[in-house]
C-alpha cells in the first residue's frame, strides 16, 4: 500500500522539480534580447556583396561558413565537421555537418558551397572577396557531405577563406541575379539567428534560430538600432535605450565611472584587430636610409602616445600583429625612447645643424616633411601633434596635412604623393600580409605604396601562403617581424583597445584574443533580469 | 486668361532651367576625387586590379562622361532614376521614397511652428519697437539663430531625456510594443518622438522669421494708409492685423517660396543627431560614398522643389498682390 504513495509523491516531485529548478538554478536562462547600437546601416544582407562592418556582422549571425575561428584565434569546423589536406597541400576537402537545414527547411549540402563558390567567381558578381577564390583551380561536390577544392599552389590563407562569405542558398539563387536578389534585404539562412525585419537607417531585427545546428541561442532576439550620432548613443545608452555600444577612451576612462554605470553596465576590454603606424615614403632621400628611420623611432615615445591619446588603453605595436595572437613574436627589436641615440644616429647619417636654426641639415637641405592624415580621425591628429612635438627636440621639423579620405587616397597615397603618413591597418585573423610587403605589390592602387622591397621578406611571404602547419608557420612569420623590426619601413605606434560596454543582466561574456563576441550565442539573461519579451 | 498665358511662360521656362540644373549637377559631381568604388576597394586587400575594372564596367564609369550623362538623362525621361551604387544595388526611386514622408512630416511640423510662433512675435516687436518686450526677444532670438542645432539638440536630449525621463531621446517609434498599440496610443507614441526634432528643426528658421515679419511689419506701420486707417478711428487692433500684417505678409511670401527645398536639403543635422531615416541622412551617405544616382536623384527632387517654391511664390505674389499682373501687363 506503501508503494504506490511514495511513487506518486516522487512523480509529483519531478512535475514540480523542472519548474523550481528553472527559475532559480545555476544553469543559463533562455528569453529577452539584446539591443545593439550601431553608427552606421547595413547596405546588403548577402555576405559577398557587402563589404561594410555593419552588414557583415548581421549577415555573421545569419549565416555560416564551413569553418570559422574560436577564441584563441584557431580554425575550427563549423558548417565542416572535418577537413583533411593533401600531402602536397593542394586538395583540401571538406566533410560537412549532416541534418542541417536552411530556414526554409531545404537541407543544406555541399551543392550550396558550391553553388557559393562559383557565383563568387563569376566576372559578374560584383564582390571585393574573389581574389582568394582565384586561386582555386578545380571545386567539387562528389556528394552531398563532401566538398573538395583543388588549388593551383598550395594556399594556407585559402582554409580560412571557407567562411561564411561563399556558403549561399542555391536553391533560391539559381539561375539569378544576385544583385537583385530579394535575399539581399530579406536573407534566409541558417546560422543562429533568423531574419525578422529591416527597416532602412532605423533598425534590424532578427530572432532566435530555435532548430539551430549547435543549439539554439539563449537569447531570443537580436535588435541593432543605427543611431548616426555618437553623442545621441551614449545618451540611449544612459537611458536605456540600448543596451551594448563601443565606447571612445575618453568615454571608457572619464564617463563611465558614476555609481549608475557600476550598477547597470560591464565594460570590456581586449586589444582590437588593428594598429596605427608612422609610414615613410621608401623613395624619398631623407628615408632611404634605414638609420634615418631608426632614429625617428627612438625620438618617438610610443608610450606618451598611448597615455595621451588612448588614455593608456592600448599598448605599444612591434609589428604587424596583436600582441595576443599566436603568430605574435614578442622578441624582436623595440625601439624604446632614447633621444640621444636618436641624434647620434642621424649625425652618421650626415644630418648636422650646420647654421644653427635648431633644425638639422645636410648638403645644404634642411630636415623638414611633411605626414599626411586623414581628416576627422582625432586620434591620429593628436597623434601627429605629440610626433610633431618630439622630432622638434632632435632636430627635425615635421607639418601636419589633414586630407578628406577619398581625395586623400586617390590624390597622395596612389600617385605616391606623400613624405609620410599616419595611418592605421586593420587586421585579419589569419596572419598573411603578403599584399601590404610583398615587392611584386608596390604599383598603383596596390597596398605596398610605401615601396617596401626586401628579398628575404619576400620569399618569406611567399612560404607563409605555402605552409600549413601551424608551428611551421609561426616561425615564418616570427622571422618577417624580426626583419621589418630591424628594418623599420613603418615606425609601429600602437595597437588600441576595443572598448565595449555592455548592460549588466548578460551572462557568460569572456573577453579573449577574437574579442568577445565569438561565443555570442551562450550569452544570457537570468529570468528575473529579462527585460524584454520578443514575439 | 492672361494671367494663365503668363503662367504658361513661366512653366515653360522652368523646362531649360531644369535641364541645366541636372547637367552641371552631373559633371560638377564627377568633379570629386574618388569614384563609388572607393568605398568598397580603396585599401582592401582583396581587391585586384581586374575586379576594379570590372566593377567599373558595371556601373558604366568606364564610358566617356557625356555618354554617362546621355544615360541618366534617358532613364530620367522614362521615369527612371536608375540603380544605387551601393552594394544593395536598390533603385533610386525606392530608397528616396521610403524616406521621403518622414522628412516632409517633420519639416511642415516645423514650418507650421514657425509661421505659428514667429509671426505674432515679430508683430508685437514691430508694434511696440525698442520696448523691453522688443528688446528681450530680439536677444533671445539672435543665441537662438547662433547656437549650433546639434548642440541645442544635445543638452534638451540630456534634459529631457536623461534628467527628467520625459520624453525619448531618438527614433521614431518605441522599439517594444509599438506593434500591439491601438491608433492612438501610436500616434502619442509618435508625437512624443517628434516634440525635440520639430522643436530643434524650427529653431534657426523661427528666429529669421521673427526678424523678417518685424522690419517688414516696421516698414508697413510708417506707410500713409496706416494712418488713414487709424484716423478712420479703426480699433489698434484692426488696424494692425487687417490692413498692417496682410501687407506686411507679402515678402514673407517670397521667402516662404525659396525655403521649400530647404525641406529636404536642411534635414541633414538632426535626422543624423535624432536618428530618424529621412532623406537628408541619404543624401549625405550618397555624396560620402559617391553613389552618383542616389545624389542625382536627390537633386532632381531638390531642384523640382526648388523651381516649385520660385513659381509658387510668384503665384502668390501676383495672386496676393494686384500690381505685380498689372505690371507684368504694362511692362509688356
Amino acid at each position: 500500500m506503501k508503494r504506490p504513495l511514495i511513487l506518486s509523491f516522487l512523480a509529483l516531485l519531478f512535475l514540480l522539480f523542472p519548474f523550481a529548478s528553472f527559475g532559480k538554478g545555476p544553469g543559463p536562462d533562455y528569453g529577452d534580447a539584446i539591443v545593439v547600437g550601431s553608427i552606421g546601416d547595413a547596405s546588403t544582407l548577402i555576405p559577398m556583396l557587402a563589404s561594410d562592418a555593419t552588414s557583415h556582422e548581421i549577415a555573421g549571425l545569419i549565416y555560416n561558413g564551413l569553418v570559422k575561428y574560436d577564441k584563441d584565434l584557431n580554425l575550427v569546423g563549423d558548417l565542416a565537421e572535418s577537413w583533411d589536406i593533401s600531402k602536397d597541400g593542394k586538395v583540401i576537402t571538406f566533410h560537412l555537418r549532416h541534418g542541417v537545414r536552411w530556414e526554409d527547411g531545404v537541407p543544406f549540402t555541399s551543392k550550396d558551397v558550391l553553388f557559393g563558390f562559383k557565383t563568387i567567381i563569376d566576372p559578374k558578381t560584383p564582390t571585393a572577396y574573389a581574389g582568394d577564390f582565384l586561386e582555386v583551380e578545380k571545386a567539387e561536390a562528389p556528394d552531398p557531405y563532401t566538398f573538395k577544392v583543388t588549388y593551383k599552389e598550395p594556399f594556407a590563407p585559402a582554409l580560412s577563406s571557407w567562411g561564411n562569405i561563399v556558403v549561399l542558398p542555391e536553391h533560391l539563387l539559381k539561375g539569378k541575379d544576385i544583385t537583385k536578389s530579394p535575399l539581399s534585404r530579406h536573407p534566409v539562412g541558417l546560422g543562429p539567428f533568423r531574419f525578422k525585419l529591416w527597416k532602412t537607417q532605423e533598425r534590424i531585427e532578427l530572432v532566435a534560430n530555435k532548430d539551430y545546428f549547435d543549439g539554439r541561442p539563449y537569447l531570443d532576439g537580436y535588435i541593432m538600432r543605427i543611431i548616426p550620432d555618437p553623442a545621441t548613443m551614449f545618451m540611449e545608452l544612459k537611458a536605456g535605450g540600448i543596451d551594448w555600444m563601443g565606447l571612445s577612451p575618453i568615454q571608457y576612462k572619464r564617463q563611465t565611472n558614476t555609481p549608475f554605470f557600476r550598477k547597470n553596465f560591464r565594460k570590456y576590454k581586449y586589444l582590437s584587430f588593428s594598429y596605427t603606424y608612422l609610414g615613410y615614403n621608401l623613395r624619398h632621400p631623407f628615408f632611404k636610409d634605414k638609420r634615418v628611420r631608426k632614429a625617428i623611432s627612438y625620438a618617438i615615445d610610443k608610450k606618451e602616445i598611448i597615455r595621451g591619446v588612448l588614455l593608456g588603453l592600448g599598448v605599444v605595436a612591434t609589428g604587424p600583429y596583436k600582441p595576443d595572437a599566436w603568430y605574435y613574436n614578442p622578441n624582436v627589436k623595440r625601439y624604446p625612447y632614447d633621444p640621444q641615440k636618436a641624434k647620434r644616429l642621424l649625425r652618421e647619417c650626415g644630418w648636422k645643424d650646420t647654421d644653427g636654426d635648431g633644425i638639422l641639415d645636410k648638403d645644404g637641405r634642411p630636415f623638414v616633411f611633411t605626414v599626411l592624415t586623414n581628416q576627422g580621425n582625432s586620434l591620429r591628429d593628436k597623434t601627429a601633434q605629440i610626433i610633431q612635438y618630439r622630432l622638434k627636440q632632435v632636430g627635425i621639423r615635421m607639418k601636419i596635412r589633414q586630407l578628406e579620405w577619398t581625395a586623400f587616397i586617390n590624390d597622395f597615397i596612389d600617385k605616391r604623393r606623400f613624405e609620410a603618413v599616419i595611418l592605421g591597418w586593420t587586421l585579419g585573423q589569419d596572419p598573411d600580409i603578403f599584399d601590404i610587403w610583398h615587392s611584386s605589390k608596390t604599383g598603383p592602387k596596390q597596398l605596398n605604396f610605401i615601396g617596401y622591397k626586401n628579398k628575404e621578406v619576400d620569399r618569406l611571404l611567399v612560404l607563409g601562403r605555402r605552409t600549413f602547419e601551424r608551428e611551421e608557420r609561426k616561425k615564418v612569420y616570427f622571422r618577417i617581424q624580426e626583419i621589418l623590426a630591424e628594418d623599420q619601413p613603418y615606425t609601429f605606434l600602437y595597437v588600441p583597445m576595443a572598448l565595449p560596454v555592455i548592460h549588466a543582466r548578460f551572462r557568460g561574456i569572456r573577453p579573449a584574443p577574437a574579442g568577445i563576441d565569438y561565443n555570442f550565442i551562450r550569452w544570457w539573461v537570468p529570468k528575473d533580469e529579462q527585460k524584454y519579451i520578443m514575439p | 486668361m492672361d494671367f494663365f498665358l503668363w503662367l504658361l511662360k513661366r512653366l515653360l521656362a522652368l523646362v531649360p532651367t531644369f535641364f541645366g540644373i541636372t547637367l552641371i549637377s552631373f559633371f560638377v559631381m564627377h568633379l570629386a576625387p574618388g569614384e563609388p568604388m572607393s568605398i568598397q576597394a580603396d585599401f582592401n586587400p582583396k581587391m585586384t586590379p581586374e575586379m576594379r575594372q570590372r566593377l567599373r564596367a558595371q556601373y558604366g564609369l568606364d564610358k566617356p562622361l557625356y555618354v554617362q550623362y546621355g544615360r541618366w538623362l534617358n532613364g530620367l525621361i522614362h521615369l527612371d532614376l536608375g540603380r544605387s551604387f551601393s552594394p544593395d544595388r536598390r533603385k533610386v526611386w525606392d530608397k528616396i521614397r521610403e524616406r521621403l514622408p518622414v522628412t516632409i512630416l517633420i519639416n511642415v511640423l516645423s514650418m507650421i511652428l514657425i509661421l505659428v510662433v514667429a509671426i505674432p512675435l515679430g508683430v508685437r516687436a514691430a508694434v511696440r519697437q525698442n520696448s523691453l518686450f522688443d528688446q528681450v526677444t530680439t536677444v533671445l532670438v539672435f543665441i537662438a539663430y547662433a547656437a549650433p542645432a546639434f548642440w541645442v539638440a544635445l543638452l534638451l536630449m540630456l534634459l529631457f531625456g536623461i534628467k527628467l525621463d520625459l520624453l525619448p531621446i531618438s527614433g521614431l517609434h518605441s522599439l517594444m510594443g509599438y506593434d500591439s498599440m491601438t491608433t492612438f496610443q501610436r500616434v502619442l507614441d509618435w508625437s512624443k518622438h517628434l516634440v525635440l526634432p520639430v522643436f530643434v528643426s524650427a529653431i534657426g528658421g523661427l528666429a529669421g522669421f521673427s526678424r523678417y515679419t518685424r522690419s517688414s511689419m516696421l516698414e508697413v506701420l510708417r506707410q500713409d494708409y496706416i494712418t488713414t486707417a487709424r484716423a478712420k478711428g479703426l480699433s489698434e487692433r484692426k488696424v494692425i492685423y487687417r490692413h498692417a500684417l496682410r501687407n506686411a505678409l507679402l515678402p514673407l511670401i517670397t521667402i516662404l517660396g525659396l525655403s521649400v527645398p530647404g525641406l529636404i536639403g536642411g534635414s541633414v543635422i538632426f535626422e543624423s543627431i535624432f536618428a530618424i531615416p529621412g532623406v537628408g541622412q541619404l543624401m549625405w551617405s550618397s555624396v560620402m560614398a559617391r553613389d552618383y544616382p542616389v545624389l542625382m536623384g536627390n537633386l532632381v527632387i531638390v531642384s523640382v522643389l526648388t523651381l516649385l517654391g520660385n513659381l509658387l511664390a510668384d503665384i502668390g505674389y501676383a495672386a496676393v498682390d494686384p500690381r505685380v499682373r498689372t505690371g507684368i501687363q504694362e511692362g509688356d
